[in-house]
């Protein structure tokens, strides 16, 4: 789960590394307020900044300064419903402006490649970090038992070159960064830009946080930092059913088993859409994992058919664990449960079911006979079959 | 032979008290695999019975190192307890350790990664988040269905369980030496290398299946492996190639941020280096059984 500058920054501010002063506005009137306690308290100027989970805010004029009250008050209303790189920006975050001597870059991150941790930090910090020169990059893996002290810290500081007066700062900011990153299970921290302000004082004026969902269980109270408005409407449902969905903008509407096997299905789908009209493509990742019982697979054609972009179904399940007999029944009891609440599965849906007991499985839906339910014995005629009866119903 | 797991492999399962780590402990015996005990801490001193044989509770893996002779762990435990026992599986220095669990923190998997290292790398782990590790004919550990496909002399390495499955049950009439699960989390232990690098070493094993799925660039380093040391003939398959940026693709690894991690970067990577990479699972199947019928 990314977080908004504003969460990321609050988040600092409790482990004591320095922030400037500021609040979140999600209307012209409160980002008013909010500037006219900030000059009230000596600010000379005030940021408005639009909280969106992307980059490039500045360029794309989502980060303006204000001189008055008035001011804020206007810049905040021509950022706020403004779309940045598809993201609309719903708040702005209203903060002192600060008098900016230097900027750096600094963070914490997973390095998958060594499965360890890296710091990155360098002198040459507020630009878009893809674009710094690699020889102008520290790069100091952590080691995860060992993790980072006050030398470790200060080590990183110097390797990245800042000057020796942002030295001290910078360092007891680095050493409060990792109580964050691992405190709160995060796989990314970064601060860009690091700034040295014109009183030599060192704060983080951006952050970015990436935490770990995995980690949730001993994170109760991150569940509160979900951005649950900006969630699609299908995956929130999803979600509450405890289901893998992904929505897509195809469709042909996809359900499995296993996360690998459902984005080859995605994969083989796309493919075979491009031989019909219109090119049906994937409407949804949807992975019913292990089991599929009655309830998670009319959990799951549910949540497809309220898709009405879906207009063919594709069930895609290869029995390792979970046998087939099982996952027939499955939609043959959703079939009956959809029908007893008055709904009607009113898409064909094309099966392939293969391995454990997938003879009984396929058995169990000749029997039933369902309207509309096909079976095709191999995956890639099965996606073409789905992908072929999408571009009809289209 | 085969690569790690052998009809010489003594297996005990952490957790093997639990609903899941019960249930499979049956399957891997049904299998044939030697399962010889299990360790719960909490129950240490009791036996369960698995498949008509009864299987002795240790308090430590130590411990049932000690009594049994193990040589490989599987994990079952639950995420919130699983570093505590991958942790304690590493200071017994058993060999091998498969942890099956899925959801845990990658804090915790670096962790106890680092710890495997500063070890010595005494312990060899795999996972989490896998299916495990089978030997057809000889021995499996983890949830590998046994009954999909017979011995044979092609190796598979596959971050994703199910595909897994699909890759053997295409290929069941050549068979595999081993069939690894890697696992698809950003932090994991034994990886396409290192399986790359045990089937080019093994005499059983003739070509070599390796399955990825976009993020990370774990499949654009084992193709520079793969130009560098392996011989044997290896085809591929990646998937998620329609996957969107941003999205998690079920796996906590699967997502491709930026220009990173997409499927096209790695089939370009390893088509590069003369792997050849089959566009679905049957194609890569197709590929694989040309190679075999030639050899």
């Amino acid at each position: 789960m990314d977080l908004f500058e504003h969460q990321a920054k609050e988040l600092f501010a409790e482990y004591g590394v320095p922030v400037p002063t500021g609040k979140v506005a999600h209307t012209p009137a409160e980002a008013k307020a909010i500037a006219t306690e900030l000059f009230a308290a000596g600010s000379k100027k005030v940021v408005i900044k639009a909280q969106v989970k992307t980059g490039g805010r500045g360029k794309a004029g989502g980060v303006k300064l204000a001189d008055t009250p008035d001011e804020a008050e206007a810049l905040a209303t021509q950022i706020l419903g403004m779309d940045i790189k598809g993201h609309t920006v719903h708040k702005v975050l209203v903060e002192e402006g600060s008098a900016i001597a230097q900027e750096f870059y600094f963070s914490f991150l997973l390095d998958r490649a060594n499965r360890t941790y890296l710091s990155i930090c360098t002198v040459e910090g507020g630009v878009e970090i893809e674009d710094v020169p690699h020889d102008q990059l520290a790069l100091i893996q952590i080691n995860a038992l060992e993790g980072v002290d006050a030398a470790k810290a200060r080590e990183i500081a110097v390797a990245g070159r800042l000057p020796e007066i942002a030295i001290d700062g910078a360092a007891d900011i680095i050493a409060k960064l990792w109580t964050v990153f691992t405190k709160e299970d995060a796989t990314l921290v970064e601060v860009n830009p690091l700034i040295l302000t014109a009183d030599d004082q060192v704060r983080a004026l951006d952050g970015k946080v990436s935490l770990d969902e995995n980690a949730a269980f001993r994170q109760p109270r991150q569940e509160q930092l979900e951005d649950k408005a900006a969630a699609d409407p299908l995956e929130a449902k999803a979600k509450e059913k405890d289901l893998n969905y992904v929505k897509l903008d195809g469709n042909v509407g996809i359900i499995g088993n296993g996360a690998g096997l459902v984005m080859s299905t995605l994969d083989v789908v796309a493919y075979a859409g491009e031989e019909f009209p219109g090119s049906p493509k994937p409407a949804n990742f949807l992975d019913i994992g292990g089991g599929a019982s009655a309830e998670v697979m009319a959990a799951g054609l549910e949540i497809i058919l309220s898709d009405p972009s879906v207009k063919s179904i594709f069930v895609n399940v290869f029995g390792g664990i979970t046998a087939c007999d099982a996952v027939a029944n499955g939609i043959v009891a959703a079939y009956e449960l959809l029908g007893s609440r008055g709904e009607t599965v009113d898409r064909p849906l094309v099966v392939r079911l293969d391995g454990n007991n997938a003879e009984l499985g396929r058995q169990i839906l000749n029997d039933a006979a369902l309207k509309g339910v096909e079976q095709v014995e191999t995956m890639d005629d099965a996606a073409r079959r789905a992908a072929e009866l999408a571009a009809v119903g289209a | 032979m085969a690569i790690w797991l052998t009809e010489n492999s003594k297996i005990i399962v952490q957790g093997i008290t639990g609903s899941e780590g019960s249930k499979h402990s049956a399957r891997m015996l049904r299998s044939g695999a030697n399962v010889v005990g299990g360790v719960n801490a909490r129950k240490a001193g009791t036996t369960v019975t698995l498949e008509g044989k009864e299987l002795p509770v240790f308090g430590t893996v130590a411990e049932a190192i000690k009594a049994t002779g193990a040589d490989v762990s599987v994990v079952f435990v639950p995420p919130k307890f699983t570093k505590d026992a991958v942790v304690e599986a590493i200071e017994a220095e058993i060999p091998l350790a498969v942890v099956i669990t899925e959801g845990v923190p990658v804090q915790d998997s670096a962790e106890f990664w680092a710890l495997a290292v500063a070890k010595g790398g005494k312990t060899r782990i795999i996972g989490p988040n896998c299916p495990g590790i089978a030997s057809p004919g000889k021995s499996n550990a983890g949830i590998i269905p046994a009954d999909i496909t017979p011995a044979g002399r092609i190796g598979l390495v596959s971050k994703s369980g199910t595909l897994t499955y699909q890759m053997m049950f295409e290929l069941r009439d050549f068979g595999f030496s081993t069939c690894v699960g890697i696992g698809g989390d950003p932090v994991i232990g034994t990886t396409h290398i290192d399986a790359l690098q045990a089937f080019q070493d093994d005499p059983d094993t003739d070509a070599i299946v390796m399955i990825g799925e976009i993020g990370g660039d774990a499949e654009e380093r084992a193709a520079a492996y793969i130009e560098q040391h392996i011989t044997k003939p290896v085809v591929g398959y990646v998937a998620g190639f329609t996957a969107p940026e941003g999205k998690t693709m079920g796996h906590a690894g699967a997502i491709v941020s930026g220009s990173a991690g997409t499927a096209q970067a790695k089939k370009d990577a390893l088509e590069k280096v003369g792997v050849r990479v089959g566009k679905t699972p049957s194609e890569t199947a197709r590929l694989m059984r040309e190679i075999m019928q030639n050899l």
